[in-house]
């Protein structure tokens, strides 16, 4: 601060608290629709305080869910979601930091192709090339399975280069001592630089969990049979299902807790979060 | 580059084996698919296909769904953008003031980066809902009559609100970041020359911040044009009357529920390389600051 002006910290302080009432009121709106019945709604507009069915709605829906909307209870979703940001968030790690390894450590033919391949992958976002991709996945007979929905969107630029960078950074006083003391470059890998990166890997995982488990488009398409519908997929359909008139307030409590799980990593991980977001953009 | 590196021939390419074989399988000839097929054009019960040249592209060219989707995209974009970097400039200049209370501030601000657009979108749909939402009640109240079903107006707003509010947080954090590395002793010199907290905003800090600014631009774009495909399936789906239809909604809905493959190939390629010439801005330039 360079002077000391009042009106104005209070008029920044006002800022901010409209700022953060209205990136908030969405989900304020939601969580009170998803504590009322569907009578409630039927007044006209929906209340503004939360009402007394909280625990009834959100476990009616983790354990049953709509019927008449085809989609299975939000708790098996749920747990889709899950497996589905785990094997993306750890397979984009593990394909990542070995090419990473392999580009930095060793001299081999071909090793700029190989380094222009990976950074194609940038260029194409699976929404531009959605038909074909698709082609591929049912042709491998990879629909309705968790391979399916976490494989195809394992292929990391931003990963690779982000430990390209960790790598680049570390002296190569280290890698000397551990040739010279007899140390191959498997050995090196795991008992140096793993542990040297290990914060870039927690960061790198906070984003990449974040990504996986907030995918769309994919599983949408590549789901048909409902056991393996993940929860932000499945919302659209409890939201289309029941003709004209979406049940509201189980809609909401489904969106709730889809949010659930990644807001709650972004706030009880926000240093991780924000070291992670800076890097992958570098 | 490193110095001392390892002498093996056929690791690293067992380490790169994964990303390459994943890479190849699930990118390059998918995207090789689509550049053949957007040349081509299959008959209405996909029996025989032919080879048609550039004819895909000239269809598109003329077809007033596609230049209306091209006009849709680019205003969309132009309007998450602007708001989203805007409002939350406001806020990342107000939490540069407030010391003890930033991160409080900052914590409350930055979650919503984690709720997915499809999620967003659902959310602001259910606000707005003609019938029992909040936003249409508040608005009947100063006369107008909010209706994104039918209206045009109103859904491209719709889409637009959950699209920006979605991307506040990280443009909040940028932003934040730039203000931080900005030196006080420039600012402190301004104010000891006289110059007001507004004249020395626009004279000192907005100048300073064009890095982030430009870096966040190039970012915004490409979030409004690729990734709020969920944000408008799950509400709008492109209606009403084509007044939401971005290019990768189209993309999506020619080819998997209108079935026009050659049509929706040609669209993937128009749509990568708009994706390469926005990568290769983002590498070539936002790397050379924009400081003056």
């Amino acid at each position: 601060m360079i002077e000391n002006r009042p009106g104005l910290n209070l008029l920044a302080h006002l800022t901010l608290m409209l700022g953060v009432a209205i990136v908030a009121l969405p989900v304020w709106v939601a969580f009170v629709a998803s504590t009322h019945t569907a009578t409630d709604f039927m007044s006209g507009t929906i209340p503004i305080w939360p009402g007394p069915h909280l625990v009834e709605n959100y476990a009616r829906m983790l354990d049953a869910g709509v019927s008449t909307s085809g989609t299975p209870p939000v708790g098996t979703m749920m747990l889709n979601s899950l497996i589905m940001a785990l094997l993306i968030a750890c397979g984009k790690i593990a394909i990542s930091i070995t090419s990473a390894f392999a580009i930095v450590y060793f001299r081999f033919p071909l090793r700029n192709l190989a380094f222009w391949c990976i950074f194609i992958t940038l260029m194409l976002p699976v929404e531009v090339r959605i038909v074909p991709t698709f082609q591929v996945v049912a042709d491998l007979g990879l629909l309705n399975s968790y391979a399916g929905l976490s494989i195809p969107l394992i292929a990391s630029a931003t990963a690779t280069f982000l430990f390209r960078q960790v790598f680049l950074t570390i002296p190569d006083e280290l890698t000397e001592a551990a040739r010279i003391d007899g140390a191959g470059p498997m050995k090196f890998f795991r008992d140096i630089l793993l542990p040297l990166s290990r914060t870039n890997i927690a960061a790198l995982f906070v984003i990449l969990f974040i990504y996986g488990w907030n995918q769309y488009l994919w599983p949408l398409l590549i789901t048909t049979s409902s056991d393996y519908y993940t929860v932000v997929a499945g919302i659209k359909r409890m939201a289309d299902a029941v003709d004209g008139l979406p049940q509201w307030h189980l809609v909401m409590a489904t969106a709730m807790l889809a949010m659930l799980p990644p807001v709650a990593v972004v706030i009880g991980m926000q240093r991780l979060f924000v070291k992670g977001l800076v890097e992958t953009e570098k | 580059m490193k110095r001392t590196i390892f002498r093996n021939q056929l690791l690293p390419w067992l380490l790169l084996a994964p990303q390459l074989a994943i890479t190849f399988v699930f990118f390059l000839w998918p995207a090789a698919q689509a550049v053949r097929q957007s040349f081509l054009r299959q008959d209405a019960f996909g029996i025989s296909t032919q080879f048609v040249g550039l004819s895909n592209f000239k269809a598109l060219w003329n077809s007033p769904e596609y230049l209306n989707s091209l006009q849709v995209t680019a205003v969309f974009a132009v309007m998450v953008t602007v708001l989203s970097m805007g409002f939350s400039l406001l806020l990342a200049v107000a939490v540069d003031r407030t010391i003890r209370s930033s991160s409080l501030y900052t914590t409350l601000l930055v979650w919503p980066y984690a709720v997915a657009p499809a999620v967003a979108g659902i959310l602001w749909w259910f606000i707005f809902n003609p019938t029992i939402g909040i936003m249409p009640y508040v608005l009947d109240v100063v006369g107008y009559d909010w209706n994104h079903i039918s209206s045009k107006t109103d859904a491209l707003v719709l889409v637009v609100i959950a699209s920006a509010w979605k991307q506040i947080s990280y443009n909040f954090l940028f932003f934040v970041a730039g203000l931080q590395s900005i030196p006080a002793s420039l600012r402190e010199a301004a104010a000891i020359d006289g110059a007001g907290p507004v004249k020395r905003f626009f004279d000192i800090t907005l100048p300073l911040l064009s890095p982030t600014t430009f870096f966040l631009l190039v970012v915004n774009i490409v979030y409004a044009m690729f990734d709020t495909f969920a944000v408008i399936d799950a509400t709008t789906e492109g209606g009403p009357a084509q007044a939401t239809n971005i290019l990768v909604y189209k993309v999506y809905f020619d080819g998997f529920v209108g079935q026009n493959m050659g049509s929706s190939a040609a669209q993937s390629v128009v749509l990568m390389g708009i994706v390469i010439a926005l990568t290769v801005i983002q590498f070539r330039y936002v790397e050379k600051k924009v400081a003056y």
